[in-house]
């Protein structure tokens, strides 16, 4: 005789209880994390190097790198003055999830840091649905990747906190409608805080780093 | 990829409650899975018949129940399925819409013997 069970439980539960768990972990160290996600080639890498020297000597700050394979991520935030910068090798998974920030923070003396980066792996999609544990989750957009993205990818933009909008310096030489994006950006995330910026010349990048420190201090 | 953590966790659900349930064998899985959720059946489907050797799930039944994204107007109240390039009403074209279903994603329940 067949008998039907009810469960009514979300897939991801699971990681969703370790994203807590670090959540926990990260808080009784009094460390703020975020979360970036962008497709390969917004800009986080080099969002993270501009961002690092403007915070030196006010934060200490660590950094753990998503990728499928290299430590070219990594490498770059220890140039760039990170105290501690670990590289997490998803091993060709297209995300982090709950359980590889777990192991990165493990690796972390979490009481010598007040803020933690997290890299997510460069993707549109997947990261969006994996909860790390992290206090902001931060999507940078650019504007070569066009002004449909938030349309295309509308999981993405609902879930952040926070949305860079990332080499506003080329919207000279591209198609970019920004009252496009915007319009799409308000329909799935009403009101969310927007950075437009250039990590290549530094326009607009106070205001981002602004941002982090108030969080930070718990100011948000 | 994402599919290969996805399965994974149903099956982890499902063995979970099957043994609660005292049960000896899984026929079926019934999920209920919105269209934002962004997962391919097939490769589910794949990755279960993978995983599921060697436990009382060998052999059992996937069934998706598929949920269309839903947005609202909040001026009319209207709602539509989105359409991929605009987000306006097609009722009364306002910009003011709220995506109110396509995120669903759970293990609804499970048939056992």
């Amino acid at each position: 005789m067949t008998i039907r069970v009810p469960i009514v439980e979300n897939i991801l539960n699971a990681n969703d209880r370790l994203a807590e768990e670090n959540r926990a972990r990260l808080e009784s160290a009094g460390v703020f994390s975020i979360n970036i996600m962008a497709s390969p080639g917004a800009g986080k890498t080099s969002l993270i190097e501009q961002t690092l020297p403007r915070l030196k000597n006010k934060l200490r700050v660590a950094v753990v790198d998503g990728d499928i394979a290299t430590s070219i991520d990594a490498d770059r935030a220890a140039q760039a003055g990170a105290q501690a910068a670990i590289q997490v090798n998803t091993g060709g998974d297209c995300h982090l999830d709950a359980v590889m920030l777990r192991g990165a923070l493990e690796q972390l003396d979490l009481a010598e840091f007040d803020l933690l980066i997290v890299e997510n792996v460069g993707n549109l999609v997947c990261p969006a649905s994996f909860k790390l544990g992290t206090h902001k989750s931060v999507l940078i957009a650019s504007i070569p990747e066009g002004d449909d993205k938030p349309y295309k990818y509308p999981g993405m933009y609902r879930g952040v906190d926070a949305l860079v909008v990332n080499k506003i310096d080329l919207l000279p030489y591209v198609p970019f409608k920004m009252d496009y994006f915007e319009r799409g950006v308000e329909v799935l995330n009403p009101g969310v805080v927007t950075f437009p910026l250039s990590a290549k010349t530094g326009e607009g990048i106070d205001a981002w780093i602004d941002w982090l420190i108030k969080n930070v201090n718990g100011n948000s | 990829m994402h599919e290969l953590a996805v399965t994974q966790s149903i099956l982890d659900i499902s063995l979970r409650h099957a043994k609660e349930a005292g049960a000896k064998q899984i026929t079926a899985i019934n999920l209920v899975i919105g269209e934002f959720a962004s997962i391919v059946d097939d490769s589910v489907r794949f990755y279960w018949e993978l995983f599921t050797v060697g436990t009382i799930a060998h052999g059992s039944q996937l069934n998706f129940e598929r949920i269309p994204g839903e947005m609202t107007c909040t001026s009319c109240k209207f709602s539509f399925h989105p359409a991929s390039a605009d987000f306006s009403c097609p009722n009364c074209k306002s910009e003011f819409v709220q995506i109110t279903k396509g995120d669903e994603f759970r293990v609804d329940s499970i048939d056992v013997e």
